[in-house]
């Protein structure tokens, strides 16, 4: 066992919702709420949920994009929950980001060279020519010709745009990336070179990857290991076919019924939940889940499950298993 | 032919942009029985929407249809006038978009749209309608029906949203239901749900449905006809378990290699499709895959290839199926799965 590159210890991020200038009604979002994971150098976790489940704000919160509101972030062995941002400086250089939105996350007004040569520039890694020839060697190894370095993000299409985000998170070699929903803004055909092109970045460069994703299918593909997320809180975490086979945890097992399966004749049984995901601001008491899951008991709406082994290598926050 | 429903042929429909002409559907011919669930697959730009907006003639300024009919119920549509499509609209075909978002009018309430849409199209007063509206909404599942009437649509979470479209879309009992991505903006367990309802509308009122999609599953568990589009033209049609145990178009073959199967226990490498779709302002003399396709001969670029018939009822746009072309195994009946 390696030494793990990432340690997420009883995260929390909640955000506050109303109030305003004079106070008043305040609310608050528990929008990651008590959430634990490690990562191993070169592994992939998949991140996967609904909206509002937590985990694109997981993933921000652990590169402290956003400020935990209570827990424990450990990179490398260090702690950086609460470093300040010049301490954080060189921990940013090896945690990078890979957007959803192709469009959003380029500034349009930036050349694509500049864009791809800004980390370069904050973390003083190169400058003149060989900052040139690094933004040549980045451009060229995402698929893109080096030329396209004087363009601007308009005058490519998303998979393109795509590939220049990633090509800016590479810049700065780092040792760990968050994509989050890198793909969900793709075309079926361009999806799959990105994720081809994610995992062979991985292998060249030992990059460890948290992804977040709704699409269930390309997680798996994708993914060492997957957390299942719901409403804040880790419900199911194991390795990935596994997961996928045997799921355990009522609301994975719903969750992979659900997705549509790209072939007509795998019949299956679809277990249809009653219902949608009830609001972050007014959480149901005990278990998350329980006011859709098909096998909530009475001490389901008293006693908040919390996440346990049940084997090895599976965790499962749910009352049936005890 | 008389039990078509619906019979497209031809279908030419552009967007006169200050660019030039952008051809977004070219020639594009195909038919929909009574109670039929036909799937619209394609990327985006393939045309799929845009044939689907020119069936129920809302293609804005600068688009419109250049050639071709549009027969519904036998009558053309083509040549009919904005006050007749509007007869047309809602009461014989109807369209559900993907996003419930903006859809609906926020500052009304869900009843008070349903019922304008109901006394537009049926003489019923108020009252009536207020029943009727109520009577969608149960059908279509939503709790407490005659609560959620006075609701605004922000009340409403994006399943409900979409399933209120549903049931406004259902209320004037059209023959043809057309479903825009209606489960793209939505998540994977408040999708399977909607789905599960479009099957049972057409089960329970016999409305045939378009159903238009990007996504492979869902086309896998919801249509029983398939037609597969790319740069405005259709590519490939034929029985659903065809496009995916036996397709015979190497765009057809590449889609399906690009996505994950995730029953299957062995990690594959995904197999993309390699550049990106056709610029339509200048779309390729030949095929419109020529360029990203694999199999692609000289012919491909120059000529573009009819639709064969494979066999009855599968056809497919491919230089490959000629008499004269050399065989390919990959899409000569080993197909994409198995």
């Amino acid at each position: 066992m390696s030494e793990p590159i990432l340690k997420v210890e009883h995260l929390k991020k909640y955000f506050v919702a109303g109030g305003g200038f004079l106070g008043g009604n305040q609310r608050v979002i528990k929008a990651v709420d008590d959430v634990s994971f490690t990562l191993l150098p070169g592994e992939t976790l998949g991140l996967v949920g609904e909206s509002g489940c937590g985990k694109s704000t997981t993933g921000r919160t652990v590169l402290r994009l956003y400020e935990p509101t209570d827990g424990r972030i450990i990179f490398e062995g260090a702690d950086i929950t609460n470093l300040s941002g010049r301490e954080l400086l060189p921990y940013r250089r090896k945690m990078q980001m890979i957007f959803q939105d192709p469009y959003a996350s380029l500034d349009s007004r930036m050349t694509v060279g500049d864009i791809v040569s800004e980390p370069l520039d904050i973390h003083h890694l190169a400058s003149g020519k060989e900052r040139e020839e690094q933004v040549r060697s980045l451009l060229e190894r995402v698929g893109l010709k080096p030329e396209y370095a004087s363009r601007y993000p308009h005058e490519f299409s998303g998979g393109q745009r795509q590939r220049i985000g990633i090509a800016r998170a590479l810049a700065v070699r780092p040792r760990f990336i968050v994509c989050d929903e890198p793909i969900s803004a793709l075309d079926v055909s361009i999806q799959a070179q990105v994720v081809n092109m994610l995992e062979d970045l991985q292998e060249e460069f030992a990059l460890t990857y948290l992804f977040i994703a709704h699409d269930l299918s390309m997680v798996k593909h994708i993914s060492t290991r997957i957390g299942v997320m719901y409403l804040g809180k880790l419900v199911e975490l194991g390795q990935s076919d596994q997961l996928y086979h045997d799921p355990q945890h009522p609301y994975t097992k719903a969750l992979l019924s659900a997705i549509p399966v790209p072939n007509p004749k795998a019949k299956k049984e679809r277990i249809v939940l009653q219902g949608d995901v009830p609001s972050p601001l007014n959480p149901p008491s005990g278990c998350p889940f329980r006011t859709r899951c098909p096998h909530a008991m009475k001490v389901c709406a008293e006693v908040e499950p919390r996440l346990q082994n049940i084997s090895d290598e599976r965790q499962v926050a749910c009352h049936l298993f005890r | 032919m008389s039990d078509n429903l619906l019979q497209v042929d031809h279908l030419r429909a552009s967007f006169f942009t200050h660019v030039g002409e952008v051809q977004a559907v070219r020639d594009v011919s195909f038919s929909l029985k009574k109670g039929e669930i036909l799937g619209l697959v394609g990327e985006s730009g393939s045309g799929k929407s845009v044939t689907c907006m020119s069936v129920m003639k809302l293609l804005s300024h600068p688009g419109r249809i250049t050639g071709g009919a549009v027969h519904f119920r036998g009558r053309d549509l083509v040549p009919l006038g904005e006050r007749e499509m509007q007869q047309v609209r809602g009461n014989e075909i109807s369209m559900v978009f993907q996003d419930p978002m903006t859809s609906l009018n926020p500052v009304y309430t869900v009843g008070s749209q349903m019922v304008e849409v109901i006394r537009q199209h049926r003489p019923l007063d108020r009252r009536q309608a207020k029943e009727a509206a109520i009577k969608m909404l149960s059908l279509v599942g939503i709790p407490s029906p005659e609560e959620r009437f006075h609701n605004y649509p922000h009340e409403f979470s994006g399943g409900m949203r979409q399933r209120a479209l549903i049931a406004m879309a259902l209320s004037c009992d059209p023959g043809l239901l057309i479903a825009d991505e209606p489960t793209t903006a939505l998540d994977v367990t408040i999708q399977a749900q909607v789905l599960e309802l479009i099957g049972e509308v057409r089960e329970r009122l016999g409305t045939s449905i378009i159903l238009i999609t990007h996504d492979l599953g869902v086309i896998a568990e919801s249509c029983e006809r398939v037609i597969v589009m790319y740069g405005g033209m259709i590519m490939e049609q034929a029985p659903v378990e065809k496009i995916f145990f036996d397709p015979r178009n190497p765009y057809t073959l590449g889609l399906l290699q690009s996505v994950p199967d995730p029953t299957k226990e062995t990690r594959e490498r995904l197999q993309p499709i390699p550049g990106s779709p056709p610029d339509l302002l200048n779309p390729p003399r030949g095929c419109p895959f020529s360029g990203r396709c694999r199999f692609a001969m000289h012919i491909c670029e120059q000529r573009l290839p009819p639709l064969y018939e494979v066999e009855e009822g599968h056809q497919s746009r491919c230089w490959l199926l000629d008499e004269a072309a050399p065989r390919v195994p990959e899409i000569r009946k080993e197909g994409a799965k198995g």
